[in-house]
């Protein structure tokens, strides 16, 4: 259990970043294409992104606390 | 038994022949063979059959002098082997046992004088009584009296201690001399009487024939008289008649005197019989009254047939009288009338038979009216005759009556004591008669009741047997179950013995198998303590196996072999079970991985110490981070011995902890760690986890080794 605080903190960056580059990407596009490269929508995706990642992220860490019902495959 | 005695010599006289012919006799068959027998050998086989019968014989005479039953045996079975026996040994002695019929009598004999014992006169009685109960004939014997005297004698001394029982051949001896004295008696009574009586008889005989005699006499007189009387005989003829007459006369008056001398010679031997009879009557002696009876009626018959010859000669004599008379008287008349015819017709001759023929018809008629008056004569004659007789007859029957009278008293007093004589006679014989009638049924009676007496023994004896053979069943049944229980009874106790035997050497080879057993079972109880503490110096040595951060291997082995090894100890078995199963199949940490852990697991947790359940937002976690930055606390604090409440801050638990674990106290750290709370209990959730389980681990296999060491120990210290 020791690891999964690390695995989490992995996780977590990794999505955040994920996220932040997704949303920097997504603002960037939104950006260019439908807002004239203003750079308020890189920065809200970014803040997207970020807050989608950092929602995951503390998702993620208060997943032990959370119950879960999980979709068992058919196999 | 003579067959057996046979047999013993023939095979006695055969062994010594076969002893001393063995080597002869197939020599003798050779002999036979080749020559076809010898003398030698045939003169040996008629030696040896005469030796054989001699030894038989002898051996039988032997024998029989020396066993008279066997005698009697033999002489019974081969006839003409009493006279054998006779000859060689003398007669045999008196049997002891006589017949039944005859040993009845003498019993009643022996009871009936047991009866009469009272007076002498009846023990005479009755001695003579039994003198003649047996009727026999014997050698004649000295004087009845004589021989009575003796036999009334040795009876009186007999039966002098009468009551008491005398053995039977006693008796039967005595009985037989009694007998034999009593034959003597008797032979020599009848005989005498039947002396007498011969004797008399003869002479009445005699006298009766005399009497006859001079009966036939006198008849033959007096027909000869008559004769004499009626037959006109001539002269010279009628002198030899008139002489033969006189002969005849002569004759009956000597046979008359013959026969009153020999009437008076058997009325001396008749008193001499009677004299004779009454000495019998007087000797009183039963068995010879019907002798004596009879002697007496022959006695009275000849006395009456004596005095009926005498009347008969009397009446003989009266009528030889009578017809002398008659004969003179027809004499006279005959005298007479012949004088008359003489004097009518003198020609004619006495004789009228041989007168029809010369008769002429003038002497016819002359004899006729001769004839008329002699008639007329005789009517007058007889007229005067009637009248006469009336006078004759009268003084005849007056006469004749005092004759009668005379001669009925004496026949009347002759018929009288013949009469009384034949009363007394009848009488006798009656009371003889009743006598052997009340003899008789006396006899039956006491046969009767000898049959009932022996019938009662009989029955008494039955029941006696019965009750004796009861008794003795009785006896022998109890005395056959006391010796059954005795038996049963000692071989109870052998069975008890043997059993307590058996059972103490069964329970001493129990004690010793049990011994060896239970020595077995300690060895077995200290191999197996042994493989266990074995098994658990394996488990503790792979406990010791953990690397550094690996754990042990798994130590499912050695609790496998933990488990084998102690199969039926249920502790070891619980406890080898109470191992958690990760343990066996992963293995545990060490206690020192365990540490090296530990300080991680404290970083981790100083890091998260702020987060529970209701703070876990990142920030949360931010500011956890920066506590755990700037918060410094001991690295090791030493745990109080009681938490209070503020020491459950995550800080202080992790340094007490800590010093715990330094000190080797995983248990105590364990606990401490327990008290985390939140985040940081999750995330010392795993250490918790496998400190936990070595924990346990460690407990277990420390019981185990304990258990081991105290079974081990407790093996060794076993005798």
């Amino acid at each position: 259990m020791a690891e999964e605080q690390g695995r989490k903190w992995d996780r977590c960056l990794a999505d955040s970043a994920v996220k932040l580059a997704t949303g920097l990407g997504v603002g960037i596009v939104f950006s260019v294409l439908f807002f004239k490269r203003r750079t308020w929508p890189v920065v809200f995706g970014l803040g997207v992104g970020l807050g989608m990642g950092y929602s995951n992220c503390q998702q993620d860490f208060r997943s032990p606390y959370l119950l879960h019902g999980h979709m068992v495959k058919e196999q | 038994m003579l067959r057996v005695c046979l047999k013993g010599a023939n095979s006695a006289a055969r062994k010594c022949l076969c002893g001393n012919g063995v080597p002869l006799h197939p020599l003798q068959q050779c002999r036979s063979y080749t020559s076809g027998g010898s003398g030698s050998s045939a003169g040996k086989i008629v030696a040896a059959s005469v030796l054989t019968m001699g030894g038989g014989v002898g051996g039988t005479i032997l024998y029989a002098n020396w066993d008279p039953k066997f005698r009697a045996n033999v002489e019974k079975s081969i006839p003409y082997s009493d006279q054998v026996f006779g000859l060689a040994l003398g007669p045999a002695a008196p049997p002891p046992v006589i017949n039944k019929p005859r040993k009845v009598e003498p019993v009643q004999i022996s009871s009936m004088s047991e009866v009469w014992k009272d007076s002498k006169q009846p023990k005479a009685k009755e001695v003579q009584r039994k003198a003649e109960q047996p009727d026999a004939e014997g050698p004649p014997a000295p004087a009845p009296q004589e021989t009575l005297e003796a036999a009334a004698k040795c009876t009186e001394c007999e039966h002098e201690p009468a009551v008491k029982e005398r053995p039977e051949g006693e008796v039967a001896a005595r009985l037989a001399e009694q007998d034999k004295a009593e034959q003597d008696l008797l032979t020599s009574l009848s005989s005498n009487l039947e002396d007498a009586l011969g004797s008399t008889a003869k002479v009445t005989l005699q006298a009766i024939g005399a009497q006859e005699a001079a009966l036939q006499a006198i008849a033959q007189h007096t027909r000869q008289l008559r004769e004499a009387m009626e037959a006109e005989a001539p002269p010279d003829k009628k002198s030899t008649q008139w002489r033969v007459l006189e002969d005849a006369l002569s004759e009956r008056s000597r046979s008359v005197d013959e026969a009153g001398a020999a009437v008076l010679k058997a009325k001396a031997e008749l008193d001499k019989l009677r004299g004779v009879i009454d000495g019998a009557k007087h000797l009183k002696i039963a068995a010879a009254r019907p002798s004596i009876l009879a002697a007496e009626e022959n006695l009275h018959s000849m006395v009456v047939d004596l005095d009926s010859v005498v009347t008969r000669v009397q009446t003989a004599q009266s009528e030889a009288k009578i017809v002398s008379q008659y004969s003179e008287l027809v004499n006279e008349a005959k005298a007479q009338f012949q004088k008359e015819l003489n004097s009518i017709t003198p020609e004619i001759q006495a004789n009228w038979k041989g007168l029809t023929g010369k008769l002429t018809q003038d002497d016819l008629n002359s004899l006729i009216a001769h004839a008329h008056r002699r008639i007329d004569q005789l009517n007058r004659e007889l007229a005067e005759q009637r009248v006469r007789e009336q006078i004759h007859i009268d003084s005849a029957l007056e006469q004749q009556k005092l004759e009668d009278k005379k001669a009925l008293e004496v026949a009347i007093s002759t018929a009288l004591e013949h009469n009384r004589e034949q009363m007394r006679l009848e009488q006798e014989k009656k009371v003889e008669e009743t006598r052997e009638v009340m003899e008789a049924e006396m006899r039956t009676q006491l046969r009767r009741q000898a049959a009932a007496h022996t019938d009662h023994l009989r029955d008494v004896l039955k029941v006696q047997e019965q009750e004796l053979r009861s008794e003795a069943e009785e006896i022998l049944n109890s005395s056959l179950m006391e010796k059954e229980t005795e038996y049963r009874r000692l071989t109870q106790d052998q069975l008890d013995s043997f059993t307590l035997d058996m059972n103490a050497a069964y329970a001493r080879l129990k004690g010793m198998e049990e011994a060896i057993d239970s020595h077995v079972i300690a060895e077995e109880e200290a191999r197996k303590a042994h493989q266990l503490w074995l098994s658990v110096e394996a488990l503790n040595y792979t406990l010791k196996t953990a690397a550094l951060n690996d754990p042990t291997e798994p130590l499912e082995g050695a609790v496998q072999a933990i488990k084998e090894s102690c199969a039926e100890d249920e502790f070891a078995q619980a406890l080898a079970t109470a191992l958690p199963s990760e343990s066996l199949s992963r293995g545990v940490y060490s206690e020192a991985s365990l540490r090296a852990r530990f300080y991680t697991i404290r970083q981790l947790a100083r890091r998260v110490a702020l987060i529970d359940e209701t703070r876990n937002s990142l920030y949360q976690y931010f500011l956890s981070y920066l506590q755990a930055m700037l918060l410094f606390e001991k690295a090791q604090e030493a745990p109080p011995a009681k938490l209070s409440a503020e020491d459950l801050d995550t800080f202080k638990l992790l340094s007490y902890a800590a010093y715990s674990l330094e000190h080797g106290d995983l248990e105590l750290a364990a606990k401490l760690v327990n008290q985390l709370k939140g985040e940081s209990r999750r995330v010392a959730q795993d250490w918790l986890k496998e400190a936990r389980l070595t924990l346990e681990t460690k407990q277990v296999v420390s019981l185990l080794s304990a258990y081991a060491n105290a079974v081990g120990l407790g093996t060794t210290m076993a005798p």
